[in-house]
């Protein structure tokens, strides 16, 4: 496998797809059509190659595995990637969740259907290249040019307010970046090299490391996004397509929790322990607080939306409690919010391309119409409140676990959020799917088409099998979690040594 | 065999959950019913091979959760406890199965029904084969979910929706105690497997921690969370309130989940962890002092409540504090035996109002019944002996248990054991009175039901009063057959490690006049009772007017759901529509983004004066910009 750089070859795939896209002519229908098969056909393969890289990877090794180095510009940026366990996962779940949103968007879209499809591929390409890449240059640029298809997708395809939401979600995240790319450039000229893999074994000077840390931090924190930089979410997803806004929550908001665990713990130990405490303040304010905003949203969306954020305070808390339930979890939690949001926010898609609204209170009584949805929505409502038995319960417990063991107040917090996520979910679903139907267009409504069952059958099953047998992803990540969570309680009981 | 128990359940519940349209109702009806046949038969044997002294038995199913040196297996593990609990729940499941075939004739959605029933059996049977505790907590939220679908099962009622999110949020509450019983257990003894934490208990007993700002036993500290886990799913005071509400649920459901089986898991939980709980003196006052109190409480609103399932429901919730406090005095078999004779002799009660409601066409109210006992004698004769088995009346199984409760607390050591006594004693007595209440009021007296013809009330039909009749014989003889294995001289042959008894638990004789009150003066309650609630009800209706303050604080149940209306519901959700409106819109966003647009706003504004397009405005800026850097310069 080493000659052959499959590494590129699957981040750059999507683009050959975005290729016979741009050139596509014809009858608007036949265009429709085509982009539609060639770009589920590219997505297809990608997965495909994803597999094949997993088939081949060594789970033992806790390194980067398929390396690949070429030189780029004179000597200030190289080419590098290469991935481990952790990165893995992610990719997985990208190239997992990509041809499900392009399924989706066929379904739904009308307007525009091929260059949306663009948009889409290149998001993938962005994405995996977010997470394989091994230099810190080449990682920013993949993580800024995925806002751009994104910024786009809200913008065009987005609700009343898109233009506003648009803007909203490109000047945050921004904002945030302009600190990490200062921070990005002061490290090459400190190290004099922005090659991840050697930087991890450098040790930062311990002085700049805080701000360093901030820089980077400024970039993640909007994009996970805690609190108080959330606000832009909620608004994004409203105003956001459907599978604008299944990326948006299944993939964009994870390459943060990525960055934490690869670039935060790695490069910069040091301040990562130093600014724990700030972290898990933020994290546990969030859970609380969104969960009990989510408690009184009138607008499907923005309900899920706020309690993406509660989810996400579970993924930053079990990363910066450093030890290994504590990130196993995290990364299971992401992995497993990938899968249940985007679930929720297609179910949203579903009955809101059938009654154009997504006000909870013009609901009520679906199940009588639309039983099979009704258990769908069920099921994901239920891995969404971390129901055990569910991919949510997995990465919840392991990251309760972690942090009990870190610091109790943390976890005792933290698990407050699991009794309010039971309230807003049930209450979601109570208003939506039972009761009698008081809205008559909703007699008028269709239980899932083929298509729709196609969307949502994978994520139903991964969501159980993931909950029953969470050692698929566990086993994956579990030595280069190792490699992480050791290197930092070394670096703890180091710390402790000198004080 | 042992897997079969498990998963005859869950396949049911798959196929008639998947397939429930295709294969039609009857067939989902008796692929279910079958199956946990096959579960409550092979259950049988385990409990027979333990009674002749099997030993424990542990199969592994797989690896669930390994993370560092978290290491967990989906697991069954069956000892003289899950023997016993395992018959309890798969036979009185399998009474209900059958049961729900007559009773649920008239409903559209049976192969649903019969899914959930046979979801909750498995999930019910996960929890009580579990070796860990983590496997535990997924049949402990299992459960919960199960009753969440099936107190929810009517779901065009609104009152029915409220009461299953209530049932599963206050029982959140208490998982959230369980869990940090949990991680404490974890944190300390680096184990979630029952028998590597039992064994590392000793060695704890002395470790001080602060926790939660307080200094204390850490052995105290994670009985009180687990405790707490137990008082919701058992509906112990304070987290009580979902089980009244519960009652919105089909009666088959209140039967199952609601009295013999989900209810108990936390009586489970404490004799399953006894070898904890033996080791923190402060925790089993507290596990008396609840289970007491809860005891007495529903049973003083049990006297006055109208609905027929509701008056059953706080009895349930007292006879749960029976067994609790039993298990706080250290009788942890005599708490599963209670847990055993109750399991028959209440769902025969719920079941026997499931029938009495059936028969009155969904009438629940017992002041709209009254006389109707020659109509459905079968049902009176069952509900009856049911009754007379609460009421501990000799020789029948409620009889056994609830007297060996008393005396182990009349001999209790504990420094609660004497409030649980007299508590005890005079609930019994309450027991009765509210007991005799409902039979009278529902089969004596005069018909008073306007909307239903007294003529058109009639018995239920064999596929309904087949399983009364087999509870009847376990109600009866339940008690007189098992005492002996359970809680006899040489019980601890029987249990052997499943429990853990820190001294011998020894079986001693209390006076004579103690051993005969109860029972006695059950029996003068017994025609008490109906001298006032039929022969002559003006002097009760007489005490209820001047004592108004009174019966409207038992009537509205303490009033403890407007305390948590008033404590919790409506702060959370004005809390939430604060950080909402305020929070993120007006600071958040106001400081945030919007502001940020607002001032560059105002400063392109304010920049735009300044291109006036008038030459000598600009020249004026130059020379006063010159002038100012030259000065600048020059000094």
């Amino acid at each position: 496998m080493n000659e052959i750089p499959i590494l590129t070859l699957t981040t750059f795939l999507p683009l050959i797809g975005v290729f016979f896209l741009l050139f596509l002519k014809g009858e608007e229908e036949f265009v429709n059509r085509t982009s539609g098969y060639i770009s589920l056909l590219t997505s297809g393969i990608v997965f495909l190659a994803s597999i094949l890289i997993l088939n081949n990877f060594n789970y033992n090794n806790p390194d980067f595995q398929f390396v690949e180095q070429h030189d780029w510009i004179f000597n200030f940026v190289n080419y590098k990637v290469g991935i481990d366990g952790i990165s893995l996962s992610f990719i997985l779940l990208t190239t997992f969740i990509t041809p499900i949103c392009i399924l989706a968007t066929i379904n739904s879209v009308k307007k525009r259907l091929r260059e949306f499809l663009i948009a889409l591929l290149l998001m993938e390409t962005m994405m995996i290249g977010v997470f394989c890449s091994l230099d810190l240059f080449i990682f920013y640029l993949f993580f800024e040019a995925g806002l751009i298809p994104m910024f786009l997708i809200i913008g065009i395809w987005g609700g009343e307010k898109r233009v506003y939401s648009a803007f909203k979600f490109f000047l945050y995240t921004l904002f945030g970046s302009i600190f990490m790319l200062i921070s990005i450039i002061y490290i090459y000229f400190d190290a004099g090299t922005l090659d991840v893999e050697k930087l991890l074994n450098i040790q930062i000077n311990k002085d700049y490391q805080k701000y360093l840390w901030l820089g980077f931090f400024a970039s993640f924190a909007v994009k996970t996004p805690m609190w108080p930089v959330h606000t832009w979410l909620p608004d994004a997803h409203v105003e956001a397509p459907t599978s604008g806004s299944v990326i948006l929550a299944a993939i964009l908001l994870k390459m943060a929790g990525y960055g934490f665990i690869r670039f935060s713990l790695g490069l910069f130990p040091d301040a990562s322990v130093y600014f724990a405490p700030l972290v898990f303040a933020l994290s546990i304010i969030a859970i609380i607080y969104t969960s009990l905003v989510a408690l009184v949203q009138k607008d499907m969306k923005k309900l899920i939306a706020y309690s993406s954020v509660a989810h996400m305070g579970f993924v930053t808390i079990g990363i910066f409690v450093f030890n290994k339930q504590g990130i196993e979890g995290s990364i299971f939690q992401m992995i497993s919010h990938g899968i249940i949001s985007s679930a929720l926010f297609l179910c949203v898609g579903v009955v809101y391309d059938r009654m154009h609204t997504r006000e909870i209170s013009e609901y009520g009584g679906v199940v009588n119409i639309m039983p099979k949805y009704a258990v769908m929505f069920m099921v994901f409502t239920l891995g969404s409140l971390g129901l055990p038995g569910t991919s949510g319960f997995v990465g919840e417990i392991l990251v309760l676990i972690g942090s009990f063991k870190y610091n109790y107040w943390i976890a005792f917090f933290a698990a407050t959020g699991v009794i309010l996520s039971a309230c807003y979910s049930l209450w979601l679903y109570r208003r939506v799917v039972f009761g009698k139907i008081t809205n008559e267009k909703i007699q008028n409504l269709t239980d899932l088409n083929k298509n729709e069952y196609l969307i949502l059958t994978p994520l139903l099953i991964m969501t159980i099998v993931l909950g029953f047998y969470p050692a698929l992803i566990l086993d994956l990540i579990s030595s280069s979690v190792d490699k992480v969570s050791s290197n930092m309680t070394d670096y703890i009981k180091l710390a402790g040594a000198v004080k | 065999m042992a897997y079969t128990i498990i998963f005859a359940p869950l396949i049911g519940f798959l196929i008639a959950g998947l397939f429930g349209r295709k294969i039609g109702d009857l067939g989902s009806q008796i692929i279910t019913s079958s199956l946990i046949f096959l579960s409550a038969i092979i259950s049988c044997y385990y409990l027979y091979q333990f009674i002749i002294g099997s030993d424990v038995l542990n199969f592994v199913i797989f690896n669930w959760i390994s993370s560092g040196q978290l290491n967990l297996n989906w697991s069954i593990y069956i000892d003289t406890l899950t023997a016993v609990m395992l018959v309890v729940v798969t036979s009185v499941s399998f009474l209900v199965h059958v049961y729900s075939i007559g009773y649920m004739s008239h409903d559209p959605d049976k192969p649903r029904f019969m899914s959930y029933l046979s979801l909750f059996t498995f999930a019910m049977l996960m929890l009580i084969t579990s070796d860990n505790f983590l496997q535990l907590f997924f049949g402990w939220e299992g459960v919960g979910l199960a009753s969440y679908l099936l107190i929810g099962f009517w779901f065009k009622k609104p009152s029915a929706n409220a009461a299953a999110i209530k049932a599963f949020v206050v029982n959140r509450v208490g998982d959230f105690g369980l869990a940090i019983g949990i991680f404490l257990i974890y944190k300390y003894t680096g184990s979630l497997n029952f028998s590597e934490v039992f064994q590392a208990v000793p060695s704890l007993l002395d470790k001080k921690i602060n926790f939660i700002g307080t200094d204390g036993n850490l052995i105290t500290y994670i009985c009180v969370f687990l405790f707490i886990g137990a008082m919701g799913k058992s509906a112990q005071l304070f987290l009580h309130t979902w089980l009244p509400d519960a009652m919105e649920g089909p009666t088959p459901v209140s039967a199952l989940i609601h009295a013999a089986t989900m209810v108990t898991a936390g009586v489970f939980l404490v004799v399953r962890c006894s070898p904890i709980f033996e080791f923190s003196p402060f925790s089993q006052s507290l596990i008396v002092t609840i289970g007491a109190s809860t005891a007495f409480f529903a049973a003083t609103i049990g006297l006055v409540q109208n609905d027929i399932k509701k008056v059953i429901a706080y009895s349930t919730c007292s006879q749960l504090g029976y067994m609790f406090f039993a298990a706080g005095i250290g009788a942890y078999h005599i708490a599963i035996f209670h847990l055993f004779t109750h399991a028959f002799f209440k769902a025969l009660l719920f079941l026997c109002a499931g029938s009495v409601i059936h028969s009155l066409h969904e009438e629940q109210d017992i002041r709209k019944m009254g006389g109707i006992y020659k109509k459905i004698p079968y049902t009176y004769a069952f509900m009856v002996i049911g009754t007379l088995a609460i009421t501990g009346f000799p020789f029948l199984s409620g009889f056994y248990s609830k007297d060996a409760i008393l005396e182990a607390a009349y001999f209790s050591t504990n420094s609660m054991g004497m409030y649980a006594t007299s508590i005890g004693v005079f609930t019994a007595l309450l027991t009765s009175i509210y007991s005799w209440r409902l039979i009278y009021k529902t089969f004596h007296g005069n018909y008073k039901n306007e909307s239903y013809e007294f003529d058109k009330v009639h018995e239920s039909p064999p596929v309904i009063l087949i399983p009364l009749f087999v509870l009847t014989i376990g109600a009866i003889f339940a008690g007189f057959v098992f005492k002996d294995i359970f809680i006899g001289t040489d019980h601890q042959n029987f249990w052997k490690s499943a429990i853990f008894f820190k001294e011998q638990f020894e079986l001693k004789h209390p006076p004579l006049w103690f051993l005969l009150f109860t029972p006695i003066s059950g029996v003068i309650i017994i025609f008490a009772a109906y001298y006032f609630y039929v022969r002559n009800e003006k002097i009760l209706e007489n005490l209820k007017q001047t004592h108004k303050p009174l019966y409207n604080f038992l009537l509205n149940k303490w009033y403890f759901d407007e305390l948590y209306d008033f404590l919790f519901t409506k702060p959370a959700k004005a809390i939430g529509s604060f950080f909402w409106s305020k929070g993120d819109v007006k600071i958040i966003d106001g400081f945030g983004p919007n502001g940020f647009a607002k001032i560059i706003k105002i400063l392109s504004d304010r920049a735009v004066l300044f291109q006036s397009g008038y030459l000598y405005h600009y020249a004026f800026v130059i020379l006063i910009g010159l002038t100012i850097l030259l000065t600048y310069l020059i000094i």
